[in-house]
């Protein structure tokens, strides 16, 4: 079922193959659904008057380590290592490709990870600006995001892009922030035609520690997904994801609010991808058969 | 095994606070006791009892208080004695 959908979308050429499971090109019309569907996005969101910043796909690694992704992710994370030898071990790494070795023992990491999630590089960048205001403050982040679960699953690629508001403020704040786009999330949903559910939901968190993290997060109802049926009707995908993080980020980044208190943060995120897919499977590969009114809210 | 677990609190829950002045229903997460710090909590009481929680006591309710972690140690103990 799950390699069915994707050999269609290789077929129907919106997906390109590059022989990695979850490393896929996009054709002209995915990303041509994925910028309408982003359009949608900023009709819903763009009067709230979010700054918007774009990061490239890749962080500065003290950041990443400072974020603690590797206590709670290890087998996600991406790093980025290049070669740092001189002439002589350029030499040995060529022997080694040669002689079909492994080339890449000794290759060191570089001062840069592939970004996880798209807002990992703004919390840095506001904890350096000094204290929040008391209003709260909103961002609106896009960015190519990579983690390490290869898959046939067209719904769990290795990178992919993720739309993302994130909201800073007082308790109150944020979980209204939140709350108000599960509201417009579903309501986005409805008018493209796809059928959602929303669920509360945890990280993936890594090993037994991890078990205790999840349980942790669903008992204090942190975080809560869009489930769309796309490879399965039992175990719909998460397109998009509503997290209240208390003020954990806050803690660790030093946000503080005018007051001197630690400011809460809160982030929506959506999988654009998985939301193009969603669409794709829901009205058929070709977009000029898809329902009149859903082909208007995206192309006017 | 009260003193054990205040001595494995004293070790790995970084609390902002003295464990001494805890009672033993004292919230461990009012006192300042982190979701990272409960999971160092929970490993140095499986290695010091020697025991393996369970998927349904991996919880925040299982580590609310001295008194709490104290049940749950009891409760595990008591499943392994029974099997």
């Amino acid at each position: 079922m799950q390699t069915n959908f994707l050999d269609r979308l290789f077929e129907s050429g919106l997906l390109i193959e590059t022989g990695v499971d979850g490393l896929y090109g996009r054709s002209g019309q995915f990303e041509d659904v994925i910028a309408a569907f982003e359009r949608l996005i900023d009709r819903f969101g763009g009067a709230d008057g979010a700054e918007a910043m774009r990061f490239p796909p890749g962080m500065n690694r003290a950041f990443f380590e400072t974020s603690g992704y590797m206590k709670s992710f290890p087998q996600l994370a991406g790093t980025v290592h290049s070669f740092c030898g001189d002439e002589l071990d350029h030499m040995s790494l060529l022997k080694c490709m040669e002689v079909g070795e492994d080339w890449t023992k000794d290759q060191e990491a570089t001062d840069i990870v592939l970004t996880p999630a798209a807002c990992y590089p703004l919390y840095p960048t506001v904890a350096r600006r000094g204290a929040l205001p008391m209003s709260g403050k909103l961002f609106d982040l896009q960015s190519y995001c990579f983690r390490h679960e290869p898959s046939k699953d067209p719904a769990r690629q290795q990178l992919f892009r993720m739309r993302e508001y994130v909201c800073m403020g007082t308790e109150r704040h944020v979980t209204d922030f939140r709350q108000s786009w599960m509201d417009r999330g579903v309501e986005m949903m409805k008018l493209v035609g796809l059928d959602v559910t929303i669920d509360i939901a945890n990280d993936p968190f890594f090993g037994r520690a991890g078990k205790m993290l999840a349980n942790n997060q669903r008992d204090q109802n942190l975080k809560f997904e869009l489930l769309i049926p796309i490879t399965s009707v039992t175990k719909p995908t998460a397109c998009m994801s509503f997290n209240y993080h208390q003020d954990a980020f806050g803690t660790k980044w030093g946000l503080n609010l005018e007051d001197g208190s630690v400011a809460h943060t809160a982030c929506v995120g959506f999988g654009l991808e998985r939301i193009a897919l969603a669409l794709f499977h829901t009205h058929g590969l070709d977009v000029k058969h898809w329902p009149e009114e859903v082909r208007k809210v995206l192309w006017g | 095994m009260n003193e054990t677990i205040r001595a494995i609190l004293r070790k790995l829950a970084n609390l902002p606070v003295a464990v001494e002045d805890l009672t033993d229903d004292a919230d461990l997460y009012a006192a300042g006791l982190s979701s990272f710090a409960s999971v160092q909590v929970m490993l140095g009481i499986e290695e010091s009892f020697d025991i393996e929680f369970p998927d349904n006591l991996l919880n925040r309710k299982s580590f609310a208080s001295i008194q709490a972690i104290e049940a749950t140690v009891r409760q595990i103990v008591k499943a392994n004695e029974a099997a």
